[in-house]
């Protein structure tokens, strides 16, 4: 038995997100994502929080943001991008609530987070959410486009902007302390 | 003696290679089909995605999943093969740069695994592992590796006393640990016995037996049969959101051991079970 069920309602969101859309998102939501997102995952957090320690500005301003935690394989002629499902997240956790406190609002990876992660999104009002892990081909068709803009040398884990359309997604940590990995 | 060429190796390995991203073996395929009619609610979303996602990679020629892995092969090579094109295993990491530049797969190999960390950029060395076998053929076997389900395997030497519920409780314990990490439908392989490194390339050899096929030993078969139903009662589900199915099958393979020993290692699949074989 799942444990929750899937009411066939896809909640439409859009990028930046507000507090007002994030206190309304529940565990198990299923939401389709629209507009920027920013990809980050091992070596580019390492970057930012380097960034950070050192009083540097950021490649993007996180007021707002959702951060993909995501390394797509290389697009292919005419496409704005490869394959590009998500990465495990978890491997993210030690950067994440210093991120959270400087205003990121959401992250979609795999797998579960840890216990400081899932603190941090309720004390910051943020959201964590799930995409299909290898279901890289069909989650690149929500991708509209993709613009490198940071860490370059960094290859398939650079900084990327991309524009999601409905990208499919289930809302797994909520700011309400709900967290679809233990319920 | 049967003479293989550079070329033979080159054009096969990168076919298997580009192949394999792209789809999946017919029995993973139909595995997730049946899956997909158990589960409800989420569960049955996220399999619709995975089933959907197998259709688009063929269609868009795009591969299923962006970790595109390292490569590691198997390769039976027959006595009476004779190679004489220079270094055997520069052919095969051709085939391999080959197949990551023309198929836009992912570099995801770096030189070295602490200090530099440097992205090799064409996945190359891939992990090889020869068998000599009668004959003059060569059988290869090409599994891209991603690393999500791989980072959660584990191997741990058991004491002889341990026995059967030593094995049980290892195995369990390492599918709890890995919770949704591993893109769960997953499949588990199990090595046992043999010694610390031999155990290990059982278990990922476990993973290339067609889904659900069992172990010839009808002890083992047993074996397999249970881990599965108490893997299954785990309620981890897929992408560990809960549900029926967490694994797609339990495959063992066993050798001889050490009168002190017992080995175990367990090599977790994601659901995208890729894999692909040719002869030349």
């Amino acid at each position: 038995m799942s444990r929750l069920k899937a009411e066939g309602i896809k909640i439409k969101i859009e990028t930046p997100l507000t507090d007002e859309v994030i206190e309304q998102l529940k565990t198990g939501d299923l939401v389709l994502i629209n507009g920027y997102v920013y990809t980050a995952r091992d070596a580019a957090h390492k970057r930012l929080v380097e960034l950070i320690n050192n009083n540097t500005p950021l490649p993007f301003d996180l007021k707002g943001q959702i951060i993909y935690y995501v390394g797509p394989t290389p697009a292919p002629p005419g496409k704005a991008i490869g394959s590009a499902g998500p990465t495990t997240s978890s491997r993210m956790d030690s950067y994440t609530p210093l991120l959270l406190s400087l205003g990121l609002k959401g992250m979609i990876g795999k797998g579960q987070r840890g216990e400081e992660v899932v603190k941090a999104i309720k004390k910051y009002k943020a959201v964590y959410f799930l995409a299909t892990g290898g279901a890289g081909a069909l989650l690149s068709r929500h991708i509209v486009s993709a613009e490198e803009i940071a860490f370059p040398e960094l290859g398939t884990e650079s900084i990327k902007k991309l524009l999601l359309k409905d990208f499919p997604a289930i809302v797994a940590i909520d700011c309400h302390g709900g967290n679809i990995f233990r319920e | 003696m049967r003479k293989i060429k550079k070329e033979d190796i080159v054009n096969t390995v990168k076919k298997l290679y580009m192949d394999a991203v792209i789809s999946l073996p017919e029995d993973v395929s139909k595995c997730l089909l049946e899956t997909y009619k158990k589960e409800e609610g989420l569960a049955k979303e996220i399999l619709n995605q995975l089933i959907e996602n197998q259709k688009i990679a063929l269609q868009d020629r795009v591969p299923l999943c962006q970790d595109t892995g390292i490569a590691v092969l198997f390769v039976e090579w027959g006595f009476e093969a004779i190679y004489e094109d220079g270094d055997l295993m520069e052919a095969f990491n051709e085939g391999i740069r080959l197949a990551v530049k023309e198929g836009y797969l992912r570099a995801s190999v770096v030189d070295d695994p602490v200090f530099e960390r440097k992205n090799t950029k064409d996945n190359t060395p891939c992990i090889i592992h020869f068998e000599p076998v009668m004959g003059d053929r060569v059988k290869i076997t090409l599994a891209p590796k991603g690393a999500g389900s791989e980072n959660m395997s584990a191997l741990r030497m058991l004491k002889p006393a341990q026995g059967l519920k030593g094995v049980k409780d290892f195995v369990i314990e390492t599918v709890k640990n890995a919770g949704g990490n591993p893109c769960p439908p997953i499949i588990v392989g199990v090595g046992i016995g043999g010694n610390f490194e031999k155990c290990a390339i059982l278990a990922k050899k476990a993973l290339l037996r067609k889904v659900g096929e069992s172990n010839r030993n009808p002890a083992y078969a047993q074996l397999e049969k249970k881990l599965l139903e108490e893997i299954n009662s785990l309620n981890i589900g897929p992408m560990g959101i809960g549900g029926k199915i967490t694994a797609l099958a339990v495959h063992i393979e066993y050798a001889p051991c050490h009168i002190a020993s017992l080995p175990v290692a367990v090599n977790i699949q994601c659901h995208s079970a890729r894999h692909k074989e040719a002869e030349i």
